[in-house]
């Protein structure tokens, strides 16, 4: 630190002076304790992966990348393979992004480019952001109560006129896949919502201005200029809401079926990583805890990629085209 | 009724009105709101084909809402109330029947600010070509269009580079290529230079003596040398506080040099000769 104060210059009758030790003191621990709350939260990560690493490694030994592509999962014969859970995981988390990610950022264009008075669109995002209140538990039981008997007599219509499309493959019997990805889109919406209000928020007014200035439609304004203008952070939205739907995990142990299978059908019950994690570690013995941890290992593998590749794809989204505001 | 005994009725006599027959658009203002706010008052404004236009006044005077009333711009603040008309080529752009979208596709615009969209330097100059469905030959018309604007040089090898990453300057002209790319009739310019530095000033004033050629421009600026610069015609605008708010209005407009060297009115005086701003 610098500690030349300029004595020598006859400051007699000014009230400017150099700051006092409190003063420096002050700022060298503040700036102490922003180091250390982040480096902690950089050792927290680090420990959680060594941690689950540690505690997954028998397992890693025992059946190798094997766990990743082996579909059965049965203590007595002690034969453990995931690759239903991961399926299920991306599939559910996919669809949900897709379905609330259409509804949350056509919500956020409906809350933001004039459609509604301010003070309706502030009420209207208090609203949708009191969705992200609502407890998990209350939304699985929510799917089984109200949701599953809805979405029954559609869901095998379709499977009855349409059974011959994939997606349609199979009867709605109970829980499944479709039910499961409809709750967890529900669930993502208020973080898709809001973060992409917040992008289109921070297009400055005068983006705005140069489009209906060129004689744009609002549409066209919106489509043309505004989406793409807020392209890096809707994006942002989308990552984080699909992450959020990755490790979700009450409402969907309620509502997938917990059961081992791949199939493309919406109405097929299915299964996820962290449905699995939640529903079987209650009571797994020895062997099973472990082969738990391995599927614990591959679902923060699997949400710490995609944030990174998310990251990745914003910033370089936000280079090309985004200067500052 | 002719051109002078109507500016005469909105108290703004001109004894140099031009001929009818050579105004693209007549302002006819009564009354502005924002809100409740009486923002300008009966002011005639006519724009006269090929002419440079200049708006000057106080701040606070009103004529930029006036120049944005010309295409309907300030259709975008929710509280904004216009009475009067403003007569493009005979129509009034204010009438129910008249579609602002339309408007603005004649009547161009560049602002303040700099505003290129966050995308290439390419699709910003082809944005209201695309915008209005142009199938012919794009890259000709985006070339012409920044050769137009006095940027084709600087640009024409970072065609794909984001408009943003130019300066402010070149920003300022890129946003110019944009509006005359697809050739509209009339460029209304709210104070296009008040964000350049005086090198990137003087290039833009040189591209509006060029445009002119082509295009019919209204120019709002601050700067009573660059009205003096660049304007055919002045328009001086003074803030009317008797009412106990402040509302702009039309106190004369003539060709420059008599608003500069032999005004009308005391005000327009004052006002040139520095004694307020």
């Amino acid at each position: 630190m610098a500690s030349h104060h300029f004595d020598h210059v006859d400051r007699s009758g000014s009230v400017s002076g150099p700051p006092s030790a409190g003063d420096y003191a002050f700022d060298r621990g503040f700036r102490g304790i922003a180091w250390l709350s982040a480096a902690f939260i950089l050792a927290l990560v680090v420990y959680i992966v060594i941690e689950i690493g540690g505690k997954a490694l028998p397992a890693f030994s025992e059946y190798g990348f094997g766990f990743l592509t082996s579909t059965t999962w049965n203590v007595q014969t002690g034969q453990f393979g995931i690759l239903p859970e991961i399926w299920g995981t991306l599939y559910s988390s996919l669809l949900a992004l897709i379905i609330g990610g259409v509804f949350g950022v056509a919500i956020a264009i409906f809350l933001t480019q004039d459609f509604l008075h301010g003070h309706l669109a502030a009420v209207f995002r208090t609203i949708i952001e009191l969705l992200a209140a609502i407890p998990s538990v209350v939304y699985g039981l929510w799917g089984i109560y109200v949701l599953i008997p809805l979405l029954r007599p559609l869901a095998n219509w379709l499977h009855g006129e349409f059974g011959f499309i994939p997606f349609f493959g199979t009867s709605l019997s109970g829980p499944g896949l479709g039910p499961a990805a409809l709750v967890l889109a529900i669930m993502i919406l208020p973080t898709v919502a809001s973060i992409s209000v917040d992008a289109l928020h921070q297009v400055p007014y005068k983006v705005k201005e140069a489009a209906y200035g060129m004689g744009t439609t609002r549409w066209e304004a919106i489509l043309k200029v505004m989406l793409p203008t807020a392209g890096s952070g809707i994006l942002a939205a989308l990552v984080l809401g699909f992450g959020r739907a990755l490790g979700e995990t009450m409402a969907l142990a309620m509502l997938i079926g917990n059961s081992n299978q791949i199939s493309l059908s919406l109405f097929s019950p299915a299964n996820t990583l962290a449905a699995l994690l939640a529903s079987s570690f209650p009571e797994a013995g020895p062997v099973e805890v472990r082969a738990l941890m391995y599927a614990a290992l591959v679902l923060l593998a699997i949400t710490l990629i995609v944030n990174a590749i998310g990251l990745a794809v914003m910033k370089f989204a936000t280079r090309k085209f985004e200067a500052e505001r | 009724m002719n051109a002078t005994a109507e500016m005469t009725a909105a108290g703004a006599a001109s004894a140099n009105a031009p001929a009818r027959n050579n105004i693209v658009m007549d302002c006819q203002i009564d009354k502005v709101f924002y809100g409740d706010f009486l923002a300008v008052r009966a002011s005639t404004v006519p724009i006269e084909k090929n002419k440079i236009t200049g708006f000057i006044g106080p701040s606070g005077c009103g004529k930029s809402t006036v120049l944005r009333s010309l295409n309907r711009m300030n259709d975008l603040i929710p509280i904004f109330r216009f009475e009067g008309k403003v007569t493009y080529h005979g129509q009034d752009i204010y009438d129910k029947k008249v579609d602002p979208v339309v408007v603005r596709r004649y009547i161009g615009m560049v602002f303040q600010q700099p505003n290129p969209f966050a995308m290439s330097i390419y699709d910003n100059v082809a944005f209201g070509l695309r915008l209005n469905g142009f199938k012919g030959n794009l890259d000709e018309r985006v070339e012409k269009a920044l050769k137009g604007a006095a940027c084709w040089n600087e640009v024409k090898d970072k065609l794909k580079n984001s408009g943003l990453s130019l300066s402010g300057g070149q920003q300022q002209r890129l946003c110019i290529a944009r509006a005359i790319a697809t050739e509209p009739d009339v460029l209304l310019m709210d104070e296009p230079c008040s964000a350049l530095d005086p090198i990137a000033t003087r290039r833009v004033e040189e591209l509006m003596l060029e445009l002119k050629e082509k295009y019919t421009i209204a120019l709002v600026t601050h700067n009573m040398q660059q009205a003096t610069r660049v304007a055919d015609t002045t328009a001086f605008f003074g803030v009317d506080i008797s009412q106990g708010s402040r509302t702009g209005y039309l106190v004369e407009m003539g060709p420059t040099r008599q608003i500069f060297e032999d005004p009308r009115e005391k005000l327009t005086g004052e006002y040139v000769r520095g004694e307020f701003s």
